[in-house]
């Protein structure tokens, strides 16, 4: 895959003499300039297995750097930095001092799609990205993500009672984020919301949070998903190599 | 009259969870527009969440079995060949389960151990169609049979339509889409156009018609959706919009949301209404705008649609 980036080659991988001779030969000028050399200690060939190995990441190897994902993207939109195509470009060739220099950025993603409808190789790179920050996490590169702090607090209520309830899952994502409910922003939607509800739907809204909306009957589906999303967890946590000690070995004798 | 046709006058109603709160005039005009419509429509009895924007990044196939089980109860127990969600992001969930579910061996197998210990009939691909409230109410009704029973025309309404992400992409979870003339664009949707237009209003060349709100991050990284829905809005403006027409719930409260955010953290205020067009169908067949739930949205249009003649 011989992509020339310009980015890659960051000033403090250039290396620079004024005055250079080499073998007696003074080569001052262009040729004192050079890119500092990449070894093959400086690539992790599992990077890109490790990916495909999560939800959403299986079908990276497609890629053949076209470009149409970052092109449609819709956050690229917004932050040029953000860059699905040499993200994907960086986990195939496994350089991950590289990719983790975006680290905060990857999980930025908003899901619209545009790069799964465009992009001519059927890559999924929505779902690349979500494995990709979903990698990250479990590596201990970054924290868990806002993004996916929401999806937990979300999820976990549905997994409970099979439905949600809006003002739970705001108030239980604040907390867990450590933000002021009292945003001016929100006050201001409450208090235009509120001027025109008719009192009927105020109530049937705060009973709501008392009465929680529930699917009847949802005990053994809640089992059976919670059971599943157990699997799945450990799953992953092995494809990554970040089994509890044990694990592995109980496993090889059976 | 259209009514020949018969197609979807008696379908499955799965609204979802946003149509139960911050979506409940989407549900209310919905529901009045069936009924002046004389379609019916069946809720899906003790539904469950789809899995909405978040479940999938647990695990894919855990929000795949969510939608099934709604499939599954609509199809199996209740008798129905089609259920219709509003909600773009409940009829983009089942719409994927529906093709993951006939591509994915690996996905089959998740949904049927799930569906055995959780009790229910396992849904199978094939089982029922999904179809959206523009399908719905474009093949039942038609844009001939809206224009007959117009009593308010909306002439004088400025209109920028606004599809969202999840009703057009991906395309491969849509086969009945860019089947040429008569089928809905992925690249170009028009259904709420043609809706729209049959019942008076001036629709509006609108470039962000599939646009991104920011919806999956509405309050996770809400700097990035501010910045998205208010270039959504000011293009709306510039385009000439009084209105902007939704179809999905969670769009609509994303462009409320954070026209409010933009006009109190950054001082961006924009002056345009977003309505359902469910919303703007019934105003325009005469129904009150109280039973549309014109007066629950968070931006207030009740002016608007006073100076207009419409309220």
């Amino acid at each position: 895959m011989p992509i020339h980036e310009k980015s890659l080659i960051r000033p403090e991988n250039i290396i620079s003499h004024e005055n250079l001779e080499i073998d007696g030969i003074d080569v001052s000028g262009h040729w004192s300039t050079f890119i500092k050399p990449r070894v093959v200690t400086d690539y992790n060939e599992d990077t890109e297995e490790e990916i495909a190995a999560l939800p959403g990441g299986e079908f990276i190897h497609r890629c053949w750097q076209c470009g149409s994902c970052t092109n449609s993207c819709t956050v690229n939109a917004l932050d040029p930095e953000f860059n699905p195509r040499y993200w994907i470009y960086l986990a195939r060739l496994g350089m991950e001092d590289e990719l983790l220099r975006d680290k905060d950025r990857i999980w930025q993603c908003v899901s619209c799609n545009k790069c799964t409808y465009s992009c001519p190789r059927d890559v999924n790179p929505e779902g690349v990205m979500k494995a990709m920050s979903h990698w990250l996490e479990l590596k201990g590169h970054t924290p868990t993500s806002p993004s996916m702090q929401f999806d937990e607090e979300f999820s976990g209520q549905v997994f409970e009672t099979g439905r949600i309830e809006e003002g739970r899952i705001i108030r239980g994502f604040f907390k867990r984020t450590g933000q002021n409910l009292m945003q001016d922003w929100l006050v201001e939607l409450v208090k235009r919301l509120i001027r025109g509800l008719p009192v009927k739907l105020l109530m049937t809204m705060g009973l709501a949070n008392i009465f929680r909306p529930r699917t009847r009957g949802w005990g053994p589906a809640r089992e059976a998903i919670e059971e599943y999303v157990a699997e799945r967890k450990m799953a992953d946590r092995k494809a990554l190599g970040l089994d509890e000690p044990g694990i592995a070995e109980q496993e090889s004798e059976q | 009259m259209s009514e020949a046709d018969g197609k979807y006058r008696r379908v499955a109603y799965y609204p979802g969870c946003a149509l139960e709160g911050s979506g409940h005039a989407y549900d209310r005009s919905t529901k009045a527009l069936g009924k002046e419509l004389g379609l019916d429509l069946v809720e899906v009895e003790n539904w469950n969440c789809c899995g909405a924007m978040e479940v999938k990044n647990i695990d894919p196939k855990l929000q795949t079995y969510l939608s099934s089980r709604v499939m599954s109860i609509a199809a199996s127990e209740m008798g129905f060949d089609t259920v219709m969600a509003p909600c773009n992001g409940c009829y983009h969930n089942l719409k994927k389960a529906e093709h993951d579910l006939a591509e994915d061996p690996a996905t089959v197998a998740v949904v049927e151990r799930l569906s055995e210990k959780a009790g229910h009939e396992t849904y199978k691909a094939g089982d029922i169609e999904t179809i959206h409230a523009l399908d719905w109410i474009r093949e039942a009704i038609g844009e001939d049979g809206i224009r007959e029973r117009v009593k308010n025309t909306l002439s004088g309404l400025k209109i920028a339509n606004y599809y969202g992400c999840m009703y057009t992409r991906p395309r491969h979870i849509f086969p009945e889409k860019d089947q040429g003339p008569n089928s809905e664009s992925t690249y170009e949707p028009h259904f709420m156009d043609d809706l729209l237009r049959a019942a008076g209003a001036e629709i509006v060349d609108y470039p962000l018609k599939t646009a991104c709100c920011g919806g999956a991050h509405t309050l996770s990284d809400c700097d990035t959706s501010t910045k998205l829905v208010l270039n959504l809005l000011e293009a709306a403006e510039a385009c000439g919009a009084d209105v902007i027409a939704t179809e999905c719930p969670t769009c609509h409260s994303g462009l409320e949301m954070h026209q409010i955010r933009a006009e109190t953290r950054y001082g961006r205020k924009t002056g345009v209404k977003m309505l359902y067009f469910t919303q703007l169908l019934g105003l325009a067949l005469g129904i009150r705008p109280r039973k549309l739930g014109i007066h629950e949205n968070v931006s207030d249009s009740r002016a608007l649609l006073k100076e207009k003649g419409l309220a």
